[in-house]
């Protein structure tokens, strides 16, 4: 137990870490994301197809072999990224993309066709339509979907302690092997951090959910 | 087709043109394609490396890539298939107890379950790994139940929700147990109404479960790494294609059964 404590900074480390991960490819991945959901609701077959392609791929691919690809296999190619965080925040955002663009797209879907239609009965033109009737519907029920996703995301970063980045629960093993009497506290020690962030994301979207609810 | 709502229905010359444009990305698409595939080309990516699943190097013969990658993908499997019904069985229990046990047995198990959702699933299997002192297989079992237990805990609490409240009160009325009451009456139904979820979080589990990978059990992505280990790192594109495309098959055909099974569903009187 006390070694917990006296591990702080090996925590602080791997938890600035798991959290730069997570902000990095957070962010590169709602814009990507929303911009394949942008694709895959333009009138555009061809870029409609790609689009859904790309979201199949990603969706239906472990995010370890997302890893082993920018990792080993692009290398052996002659592409060499770095190693350590800039091929896991690669391979995070891609992963984390094509789930982004499926709740940006049900979120547009959700809206009922009908709200369109009286926007467009009462004479709004389309930018006015989505300005003010699509998007901010949309908005409300994309934004709990989208905060699962990002603690889905936070939680995955772990797998980025399998290729040679120390966040936390790289650490936890370093410090499951320093501390071999108290392998159990220092995992749950990792795991205190890890609930550090997911649950007051999850608290949040809880929240944002009721508050939808009730303003419908 | 009726049209998002994002636009309104195109008029014929908006239609035209819509598809001249749509021809015009296609062929850029296809240029990127060309130049992607021409850099390939280039860095001999479609030469005699591809023989590795045909005619392999070092007196190797093709089944025996063949046969590894099988016994891989086996294992990948066994871990889904045996972590699967555990995992839906302490779910069941988890929801039991939470549902229908008195408060002081309710709460800490809603405590649980959010404890269990917010971990990371590798975290769990280093936890089997190192402090239970477990197997690689165990361990990759240990953290795939637990996580999807928790999981399928609130997929199913949703379903118990859905259900419509007269459900459970008929079986109040007839004399049945809380208890009773869920395993006879509630759960059926909560569990053919979340089917298609189920499905999908079976997809989920399935993925998770190459995260052996990290832990040292020899699954699939393992077994490709051994063989590019062995014949030479040129045959490392190879054999990452092929195991990508196992997992394509394998995890949309899933996909699919839960769309359709959600359709028919949904479709019902």
């Amino acid at each position: 137990m006390e070694s917990v404590l006296e591990s702080m900074p090996e925590y602080l480390a791997g938890f600035r870490m798991t959290l730069y991960l997570t902000v990095m490819s957070g962010v590169l991945s709602l814009l990507l994301g929303t911009f394949l959901a942008a694709c895959r609701v333009s009138p555009l077959k061809s870029l409609r197809t790609v689009a859904t392609v790309i979201v199949e791929v990603g969706r239906n691919t472990p995010l370890t072999l997302v890893f082993v690809f920018f990792v080993f296999i692009l290398p052996a190619l002659g592409i060499i990224f770095p190693l350590g965080t800039i091929p896991a925040v690669i391979a995070l955002t891609v992963y984390t993309s094509a789930f982004v663009c499926e709740a940006v797209r049900s979120g547009i879907n959700s809206v009922g066709i009908g709200q369109a239609e009286a926007a467009r009965a009462i004479g709004l033109g389309s930018v006015n339509t989505l300005w003010l009737i699509v998007l901010p519907q949309a908005l409300r029920s994309v934004v709990p979907p989208l905060i699962s996703v990002l603690i889905a995301l936070a939680k995955n970063t772990s797998v980025a302690s399998g290729f040679a980045v120390i966040e936390l629960t790289a650490t936890g093993r370093g410090l499951a092997r320093d501390y071999p009497a108290d392998v159990i506290w220092m995992l749950l020690g990792v795991a205190a951090f890890y609930l550090l962030i997911t649950v007051p994301a999850g608290a949040m979207a809880g929240w944002v959910e009721r508050k939808v609810v009730f303003s419908r | 087709m009726s049209r998002s709502v994002l636009y309104d229905e195109p008029g014929p010359r908006t239609l035209r043109r819509e598809r001249i444009a749509s021809i015009v990305v296609a062929v850029l698409l296809a240029l990127l394609v060309v130049y992607v595939v021409i850099g390939m080309i280039n860095r001999g990516l479609f030469d005699d490396r591809w023989l590795v699943f045909t005619d392999p190097p070092k007196g190797q013969e093709a089944t025996d890539v063949w046969w590894a990658l099988g016994k891989g993908l086996r294992a990948t499997m066994t871990a889904a298939v045996v972590s699967a019904p555990a995992a839906l069985l302490l779910a069941l229990v988890l929801t039991g107890m939470r549902a229908a046990g008195p408060r002081w047995i309710a709460k800490p198990v809603v405590v649980l379950i959010e404890f269990m959702r917010g971990m990371p699933v590798l975290l769990m299997m280093f936890f089997g790994l190192l402090a239970l002192g477990l197997s690689a297989f165990s361990a990759v079992v240990f953290g795939l139940v637990l996580y999807n237990g928790a999981v399928v805990a609130e997929i199913l609490r949703a379903g118990l929700a859905a259900l419509p409240k007269g459900q459970a009160e008929a079986g109040t009325a007839i004399g049945l147990t809380r208890w009773q009451t869920l395993r006879i009456i509630q759960f059926p139904q909560a569990a053919r109404l979340m089917l298609p979820s189920l499905i999908s979080q079976f997809v989920v589990l399935l993925k998770d479960s190459s995260l052996g990978f990290i832990v040292g059990y020899p699954e699939l992505l393992r077994t490709m790494q051994l063989n590019y280990s062995f014949f030479g790192d040129r045959y490392r594109f190879p054999l990452f294609v092929v195991v990508l495309l196992i997992y394509l098959i394998v995890n949309i055909s899933l996909s699919r059964v839960a769309v359709y099974v959600e359709r028919r569903t949904s479709a019902g009187p």
